[in-house]
């Protein structure tokens, strides 16, 4: 049987039909979309709380009824793991929490991450019907995940899903991103045997070290973990596949399948003088340092440098977010510095606004030229350049263009430099025949995910470049049905 | 793994501990190092790899006592347990027959210039080591120095011990003596800067092994930037060693200093404490 008629089955399946009996379209499409309850902007601006605070069980099944159940459910198209999404909003509206978070977790390893960090605005939620065909706000799909897997995480009825038989494979997985957390999943319940390796001390890659706990605490991300350990994953931190262990000791010690997930974590400076002044650091090192080393925290051994006047160069997810870090450090002044208009912005709406309501300034068509420092060698200031915005340029973006004769000074103690990041080299410098790009990104096969060395399967950002969470674990499922084929296949050749 | 095997004290302030890691004792190389978390609360440090011994599984660090990290690893006894090691990281050094090396090593540097020393006079060179220190406790390694040399000097500060002066002095005697191929130098930035000075001047090829701030080590952060032959590269992935004469040491000395009040204010609290 094919998905569709999977999802065709199951829609017909009669309490649904009862559900979609009991209101009628036209009230539901009359119910407004629920709201997400933020805390205060002027007390969160200087904790690490979430800023989100999730939906009310009674908000969260008002909100499911405006669902209208489709025949042909698009949302799904939009979400890169499939979730089935009708099922388990209508799960949400008869009440049914625990078996809406089940359902999450039928193609999701990560279902509370996804419900707070996806850009739905451009995935299931621009598919949703109401989007699409009604031209209303759509069904807030994102906050439904999270109140169905924050649910199950709070009352602790934790569900874990099934196990097929067991192969008897050992598979290695290469970086525990949620590319890397999303095949593990998928693997694990395929019944192979799968041994997660990272380089740093913490399992998560992004969700650890680069978003911050305001946006996604840690705690949340370590609950998913746990439910791919009591899957059978194995984890080994400290541990750099290329230096701890090559590969092809890995395949001596029995490993048959290997899925890169190293993700895109090299930071990229601009080149600029004085880049190299104390004070100056990339988005990863300042994140870093605050959300895996807990550096903002009396009694860790990490320092952070809490600047009064905080610039942050970039418009993108990880600038807001280390803007909005800045703030909570103390700054007096917290500014986003972008070279095209607030309209070209990579950042998620929801980001920008959060970060405005905060108090963060936003200086955009400026870009920084030079930076001064002082006699010690601490960034005092930053030369800047106006732009305008020109023809597109193959982004499809307006090209920013300098303004002749606009240079200014801005007075700085710290920049943090959010200009976007490269794909991490260790892999591909350990292995000299996988093919690479002239961006360093591994080639793959778009259909399979498959490197150009047959045992290797890749995905994330490692080869696409830095891109999203969603897009990292879609690749994650993808490889592993595609590598559970391979290895499947050569059974049964074998037998 | 992690275990600490056996711990000794150089002298009141530098130990060297040997550290169960059996993958990493295989896997490295000369010039390698790794990166440190003492405990749930600690930062991450880098520490080369003085030694290793690959069929007892052991890695042998050396540090000294500067600030917490250091005073909480040199607290820790046999049988105890480091949090996080990982490594080997950064790019081996690439050892060849070039004819003589001068192997100069300030204070613990000469942990790092250890294996160095040992690699290049397997690969068939001439090996002259100068290790220097500001006065006789701080020597350290020196027996260990001297099975891979050809010749040792040894210089403090005060004198208290072999020749007194700076090792830059040494430097310069060696090389108006006899014609030096290659130098290698370890030590504090400021020394590294002065040494490399004198092999500038000389023309000789010169390869330092840079300490600067981590924090990953593995390349995602730059912490550890600094400008080499008017470039920005990372210690962690493009290093430790690079031509000693291409880089910029002022730059470097000024962001060690980035945390100095960090630094300082936690020492303090940390022997407040544990007193």
């Amino acid at each position: 049987m094919d998905k569709n008629d999977i999802l065709k089955q199951e829609r017909d399946a009669a309490w649904r039909k009862e559900l979609r009996g009991k209101i009628k379209n036209k009230e539901r499409t009359n119910i407004e979309r629920v709201k997400m309850p933020e805390a205060d902007p002027t007390e969160r601006r200087r904790s690490f709380i979430e800023v989100n605070r999730g939906l009310s069980a009674e908000a969260a099944m008002i909100e499911a009824s405006r669902c209208l159940d489709c025949a042909n459910p698009t949302c799904i198209e939009g979400c890169p793991v499939e979730i089935n999404i009708p099922k388990f909003i209508k799960n949400i509206e008869r009440g049914e929490f625990l078996e809406a978070a089940r359902v999450l977790k039928e193609t999701s390893s990560l279902p509370a991450v996804c419900g707070r960090v996806c850009p739905q605005e451009k995935q299931c939620e621009a598919s949703c019907f109401y989007t699409r065909k009604l031209k209303k706000p759509a069904i807030a799909i994102g906050h439904l995940e999270r109140f169905a897997a924050d649910f199950e995480r709070e009352t602790g009825n934790i569900s874990i899903p099934e196990r097929a038989s067991a192969k008897n494979k050992k598979i290695a997985c290469i970086g525990s991103g949620p590319a890397g957390l999303s095949f593990a999943g998928e693997m694990a319940k395929r019944g192979y045997d799968v041994t997660v390796f990272e380089a740093l001390h913490e399992i998560g890659g992004v969700l650890k070290y680069g978003i911050p706990e305001f946006r996604l605490p840690n705690s949340v991300v370590d609950v998913e973990i746990n439910s791919l350990k009591e899957m059978g994953v194995k984890f080994e931190t400290n541990f750099i596949v290329g230096k701890t262990a090559t590969i092809d000791d890995l395949k001596e010690e029995g490993f048959e399948g290997f899925f890169v997930g190293s993700g895109a974590g090299l930071p990229r400076f601009m080149g600029i003088p004085g880049e190299n002044l104390v004070g100056i650091l990339s988005s990863n090192e300042y994140l870093t340092r605050v959300n895996l080393m807990e550096a903002n925290k009396e009694d860790s051994d990490t320092p952070i440098l809490k600047g009064k006047r905080v610039a942050v160069i970039g418009g993108g997810n990880t600038a807001m977010d280390s803007v909005r870090t800045a703030l909570r450090l103390g700054a007096e002044k917290a500014m986003i510095i972008y070279r095209r208009s607030e309209q070209e912005m990579p950042a998620r709406i929801e980001e920008i606004k959060h970060a405005k309501e905060e108090g963060v300034e936003f200086l955009t068509l400026q870009n920084p030229i030079e930076y001064i420092g002082d006699e010690k060698g601490y960034v005092r200031q930053i030369r800047v350049q106006r732009m305008e915005l020109g023809e597109p340029d193959a982004s499809g973006r307006r090209r920013p263009v300098p303004v002749a004769g606009s240079e200014y000074l801005i007075d700085a103690d710290t920049v943090v430099v959010s200009v976007g990041v490269s794909p991490n080299p260790l892999i591909p410098q350990s292995l000299p025949e996988l093919k690479t790009t002239d961006w360093h990104t591994l080639v793959v096969d778009e259909e399979n995910l498959q490197t150009s060395v047959p045992f290797m399967f890749a995905g994330g950002d490692i080869v696409r470049g830095g891109a999203t969470v969603i897009l990292a674990m879609g690749d994650g499922r993808k490889a592993a049905e595609a590598m559970d084929h391979q290895l499947s296949k050569q059974v049964e050749n074998a037998v | 793994m992690n275990k600490i095997v056996s711990k000794e004290f150089f002298s009141e302030n530098v130990v060297r501990l040997e550290i169960e890691a059996p993958r990493i004792a295989k896997a490295r190389r000369a010039g390698h190092f790794v990166i440190v978390r003492v405990d749930e609360k600690g930062e991450r440090i880098p520490l080369t790899i003085s030694s290793a011994d690959a069929s007892k599984g052991t890695i042998t660090l050396v540090v000294q006592r500067v600030g917490v990290t250091s005073r909480k690893l040199a607290e820790l006894e046999a049988g105890d347990t480091i949090a996080d090691l990982v490594g080997p990281l950064g790019q081996a050094t690439d050892v060849k027959k070039v004819g003589t090396v001068l192997a100069c090593g300030g204070g613990v540097g000469v942990a790092p210039l250890l294996p160095i020393v040992e690699a290049n006079k397997k690969a068939g060179n001439k090996v002259i080591s100068i290790i220097a220190a500001r006065t006789r406790d701080l020597i350290i390694l020196e027996d260990q120095i001297r099975e891979f040399s050809d010749e040792v000097i040894v210089m403090t500060d005060d004198g208290s011990y072999g020749e007194k002066g700076l090792i830059t002095e040494g430097m310069e005697k060696v090389i108006a003596r006899e014609k030096i191929d290659e130098a290698v130098i370890i030590g504090p930035a400021i020394m590294m800067k002065f040494a490399s000075e004198v092999t500038r001047k000389h023309q000789i090829p010169s390869i330092a092994s840079l300490n600067t701030i981590m924090v990953d080590g593995t390349g995602m952060c730059g912490a550890c930037r600094v400008t080499v032959d008017g470039k920005t590269r990372f210690v962690c992935v493009d290093g430790p060693e690079f031509d000693a004469h291409k880089v910029d040491f002022d730059e470097m000395l000024m962001r060690l200093n980035g945390y100095k009040d960090f630094e300082k204010d936690a020492n303090e609290r940390y022997l407040k404490e544990h007193q």
